[in-house]
């Protein structure tokens, strides 16, 4: 279970500024890699794909495009982030074991890689952002609502990513996690086209994910005067809240059975 | 804050088992303040175990545990505050060079930036890491990280440090310096706790000593005491040609107590001079005589068939 009122003496936070110092030493290798791929994606099928598709549900394909790219971004960093990363640090450098004997906790550094791996997305959410203004596919400043919400499904997603973590023995077992359930995600869930599209059956198990939920929230945000209906907000930010929640409280589960033998 | 006059660490049928393997098996044992205790075992004795379960790293399964007053494992986050591990696999950050790694590891206590910069010249001298302190720790042999993995622990100011096998793998001159520093911390007071396969190491720092066999302890004492207990105070090593022939003959009138490991012959006992007269009799045989200690104790407990599991 979630301990509350430990994570509210913000000790996690060390171990995010330690994540983020280690960032800093790299920080020329990382933007590259954030700004460089968006870029060619967006140009190739942006433009390639636009070129014949043009509008879809009344936005201009580029915007599309941008929109769902965006939030498989978020879900990919996120969860290579809590597991690849994360995994390393526990079970190669032992880092975790170094952080558990002073006053942190499992659910500390748990915690800690969690926000950590959401604000390294949301590093990528910006660099995207911006590449996809300077190529006119975002059209509003309203985006900035967007940060929040992609903020909230990178800790969805890396805590989805953390449960993997938890129970694996090497880095194999996440290519599993990988080809069975992020790649489909990707696919399904509205990045490339919409999800109304699909046959009703496919459409009832994409409407469970969380990727599908965090585009319909943020679509709508890159295009000016349109805003996902209030009620609608609730439902999708209620999915992924509750995804969050859930993982991670069995991912804190697991790690304490892990590290606590 | 933890009462002075209470022990450092007291343990009260302190039990850990995995399934039915039992692997800490009901032990008892107290640490005074400003106190050295060491605990000796063979390989998978439970040393390892033990410490885990001082630190709350792992649930006993049965037992009272109480470390500088705190309750544990309940207690055991507030109490770590006050403690430095260092563990059995040095676990230093190696994306960070020296200083980073103290300034960093400071941060996970909490401490202020102004408190963390004001130590860390400190622990430098004391690691004697001063040439390297901007070196990344990939870099530094294994005597200097096994130095940086003590002094990290200085970084909180800590009542009490534990230490799982602080000197394993260590060549001679890094073990004498890992050691030195130990009496260091112990002249300032601190508390120390270590698991080591040197005796005559333990001997020398340790004011207490726990033997510890398959999850039990076998006997607690100070060193001395240990071997006055259980050792004669002379021990005569003797090898050679035709030894058991020399023994049957002239050894067995001087009704010693001896036993035979590998090609040598220990002899035991309070009066040896006549039994080394007879010995220097002998050119064939040649023999080491000297004061019992700490490993004949160790090896009289625990056995001496070798174990490397
Ligand atoms: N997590 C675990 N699960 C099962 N058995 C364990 C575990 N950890 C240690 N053991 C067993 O407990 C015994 C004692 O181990 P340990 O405390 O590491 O010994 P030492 O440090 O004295 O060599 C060993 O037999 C080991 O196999
Ligand atoms: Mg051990």
């Amino acid at each position: 279970m979630i301990n509350i009122t430990e994570l509210l003496q913000f000790r996690w936070i060390a171990v995010w500024q330690r994540h983020f110092q280690v960032w800093l030493k790299q920080i020329g290798a990382a933007l590259i890699g954030n700004f460089g791929e968006p870029t060619l994606v967006l140009l190739a099928l942006g433009y390639g794909l636009g070129h014949f598709v043009g509008t879809i549900e009344g936005i201009p394909y580029l915007t599309f495009l941008a929109s769902g790219m965006v939030c498989s971004s978020v879900m990919h960093t996120s969860s290579f982030e809590a597991q690849y990363s994360a995994f390393t640090r526990m079970n190669v450098q032992f880092t975790w074991q170094g952080m558990l004997a002073t006053p942190l906790d499992v659910q500390d550094i748990v915690f800690g890689e969690i926000i950590w791996a959401a604000s390294k997305s949301l590093v990528t959410v910006m660099a995207i952002f911006i590449v996809a203004a300077g190529i006119g596919a975002i059209l509003t400043w309203k985006v900035m609502l967007a940060l929040p919400v992609l903020f909230l499904a990178g800790v969805c997603f890396a805590s989805m990513a953390m449960i993997m973590t938890a129970l694996a023995k090497g880095y194999d077992f996440f290519l599993y996690y990988h080809a069975l359930l992020l790649s489909p995600m990707m696919l399904l869930s509205g990045v490339f086209f919409p999800v109304s599209q699909m046959p009703e059956l496919i459409q009832h198990f994409v409407w469970m994910l969380p990727l599908t939920h965090t585009i319909a929230l943020t679509r709508p945000l890159l295009v000016e005067n349109t805003l996902p209906d209030l009620s609608a907000i609730a439902l999708h930010l209620g999915v992924i809240l509750s995804y969050a929640i859930v993982c991670l409280s069995v991912a804190l589960k697991l790690l304490r059975r892990r590290l606590y033998q | 804050m933890p009462d002075i006059k209470k022990p450092i660490i007291s343990a009260h049928q302190l039990t850990k088992q995995y399934g039915n393997n039992t692997v800490v098996n009901s032990i008892d044992f107290c640490v005074q303040q400003g106190s050295c205790c060491g605990i000796l075992g063979p390989n998978g004795a439970g040393k390892t175990t033990t410490l885990r379960m001082l630190m709350g790293h792992v649930l006993p399964s049965k037992g009272q545990l109480s470390v500088l007053g705190w309750n544990i494992p309940e207690q055991a986050r507030a109490m770590r505050q006050y403690a430095g591990i260092v563990p059995q696999q040095d676990n230093l950050d190696p994306d960070f060079s020296v200083t980073q790694n103290l300034s960093v590891y400071g941060q996970y206590f909490g401490l202020s930036a102004a408190e963390i910069q004001e130590r860390i010249p400190k622990i430098l001298a004391f690691s004697a890491l001063e040439q390297k302190a901007d070196a990344r720790v990939t870099t530094l042999s294994g005597g200097m990280q096994r130095r940086l993995s003590l002094g990290r622990t200085l970084i909180n100011d800590p009542q009490l440090i534990v230490l799982d096998e602080p000197t394993t793998g260590l060549d001679p001159q890094a073990r004498q310096l890992i050691w030195q520093r130990l009496r260091q911390l112990k002249n300032q007071g601190l508390t120390l706790v270590l698991t080591t396969h040197y005796m005559e190491e333990a001997e020398r720092l340790c004011d207490d000593i726990i033997i510890m066999d398959q999850g039990c302890i076998l006997e607690q004492g100070a060193p001395r005491e240990l071997i006055e207990r259980h050792i004669p105070p002379n021990v005569v090593e003797v090898h050679g040609v035709d030894l058991e022939l020399w023994h049957q003959d002239v050894a067995a009138q001087f009704e010693l107590h001896s036993e035979t490991i590998g090609d040598t012959r220990f002899y035991y006992g309070y009066e040896v001079a006549p039994f080394l007269q007879a010995l220097n009799d002998n050119p064939e045989l040649r023999y080491l005589h000297r004061p019992a200690n700490l490993e004949d104790v160790f090896l009289k407990l625990t056995g001496r068939d070798l174990r490397d599991d």
